[in-house]
């Protein structure tokens, strides 16, 4: 796919993936400008109108990076974010979006170099999938 | 002054909300007493030169039911839009999709193949499939145009109101009907019904935990539900959480679970992604595999999250 840059929305978690992100920016650690980042106060705020938005308005892949199991500021928000992210991946999948385009991931506040790899492999999956453009009966609706 | 005029139409439907207007019984003289209907192909013999010869905005209100897929449903709908002071889209076909927008997970392509070659019980051994125009023995046959989607009214026509529900119930249908002709109507957009959920008004709702937590997911033909327990709470899939209320509650007073027909409150993007997002929070586990155990055990969820609602949602089917 020549020349195709692929477009992610990332939501990230106010307390754990935001601050990995910040820190990942200070420190000036290469990575993918790619990433469109929107912070949650939590991953369990992942409602899925908002990963289909996303797709409706163009994205190529939607990534999702909570707090560790166990570690969520809200208790169970990440594991809210888990269960959704199960069965929203097997409804994409009917609606023509594989499952690798919406990743969700757990990254700590101190782990600015998970950041930085899960955005760029994240990237790098979708520059070889290429962009996401169907011609079923949905695909009108994608900006 | 003469009655207000009033039109009847339908489009991509299964002629459940034509019912859905006889069920009115003898309520549908207090609607013929307070109206001329001047157009319903189901009941009435009038023609669409008839709808022509009618002034712009010369209907007080067009009831409309079915989604829009053939030329001929859109210029009707175009033209009952420019005849109508009104436009009421009636029914979940014609607000949603309906049932006929779950064709958007599949292609036009794919569809005509499987209903006019590949169906098991199909025999079609010249391979005729409909065209848009042919030729016979001499004689030109035209057959509207079949689009490649599945669309609501509002995606082709402004809509003035909604009367959603697969079929609407009387009570509302009546109650829409009346308050077009005293001109009680709500504000331009509403759906008339009320503005909140199913639970709310649920005769089970008494036996809802106040945290419902699904261990399992279970079919309708998996366990005996008693008549005054909470669908969900037995681990039945029932959509009332995330649906609009004002049905009566039919499928719940006849022991089926809601399947999300009346649509969602207002302020909702994509009635699926809510319902699916209600589901999915009530999995009762936090151990991975358990959870997607729990996921892989509901059926179809594009079906079961979108049986109505595929046309107005934010993909508005397969990409």
């Amino acid at each position: 796919m020549n020349g195709f840059e692929p477009r992610v929305v990332a939501f990230l978690c106010n307390w754990c993936s935001y601050s990995a992100a910040d820190a990942a920016g200070s420190a000036r650690k290469p990575h993918p400008p790619n990433v469109t980042v929107i912070r949650l106060m939590c991953s369990g705020r992942m409602d899925p109108q908002l990963v289909l938005q996303a797709f409706a308005a163009g994205a190529d892949g939607v990534l999702v990076l909570g707090c560790h199991p166990g570690d969520c500021h809200y208790r169970e928000g990440n594991y809210k974010a888990r269960r959704r992210h199960a069965l929203l991946g097997r409804l994409l999948r009917q609606l023509g979006i594989p499952p690798n385009r919406l990743v969700l991931d757990w990254v700590g506040a101190t782990e600015s170099d998970k950041f930085v790899e899960v955005t760029t492999r994240m990237v790098e999956d979708l520059r070889a999938l290429g962009p996401l453009r169907g011609n079923g009966p949905g695909a009108q609706g994608v900006a | 002054m003469g009655k207000p005029k009033v039109a009847f139409y339908w489009c991509s439907s299964c002629g459940g909300c034509e019912e859905a207007v006889i069920d009115l019984a003898e309520d549908v003289l207090k609607v013929v007493e307070a109206v001329d209907i001047v157009f319903w192909p189901a009941a009435l013999d009038f023609k669409y030169e008839h709808v022509r010869a009618l002034g712009d905005g010369e209907l007080a209100v067009t009831f409309l039911n079915g989604a829009v897929r053939t030329a001929e449903q859109e210029e009707l709908a175009r033209l009952l839009r420019r005849k109508s002071a009104l436009l009421v889209a009636y029914g979940a076909c014609a607000y949603m999709g309906g049932i006929p927008a779950l064709a958007n997970l599949t292609s036009r392509a794919a569809i005509l193949e499987t209903a006019y070659r590949k169906g098991p019980t199909v025999v079609n051994p010249r391979g005729t499939v409909p065209l848009e125009t042919c030729t016979d023995d001499g004689r030109t046959l035209r057959l509207p145009r079949f689009d490649e989607t599945v669309r609501s009214l509002d995606q082709v026509v402004p809509v003035d109101y909604v009367v959603p529900g697969c079929a609407p119930p009387p009570d509302l249908t009546l109650q829409a009907v009346l308050a077009v002709v005293q001109g009680t109507l709500p504000p331009r957009g509403s759906v008339l019904a009320p503005d909140k959920a199913l639970c709310g008004t649920c005769p089970r709702k008494d036996s809802k935990p106040d945290d419902l937590r699904l261990d399992a997911i279970r079919r309708i033909h998996e366990v005996i539900v008693e008549p005054d327990r909470c669908f969900l709470a037995a681990g039945v899939l029932c959509l009332g959480p995330g649906t609009r209320a004002g049905c009566g509650e039919r499928c719940i007073r006849g022991h089926m679970p809601c399947t999300g027909c009346f649509g969602p409150t207002s302020g909702v993007l994509d009635h699926g992604a809510k319902l699916l997002s209600a589901v999915a929070a009530m999995f009762g586990s936090n151990d991975p595999a358990e959870i997607d155990a729990l996921a892989a055990a509901v059926p179809d969820p594009a079906g079961t999250f979108y049986r109505y609602g595929l046309s107005r949602s934010l993909l508005r089917g397969r990409i």
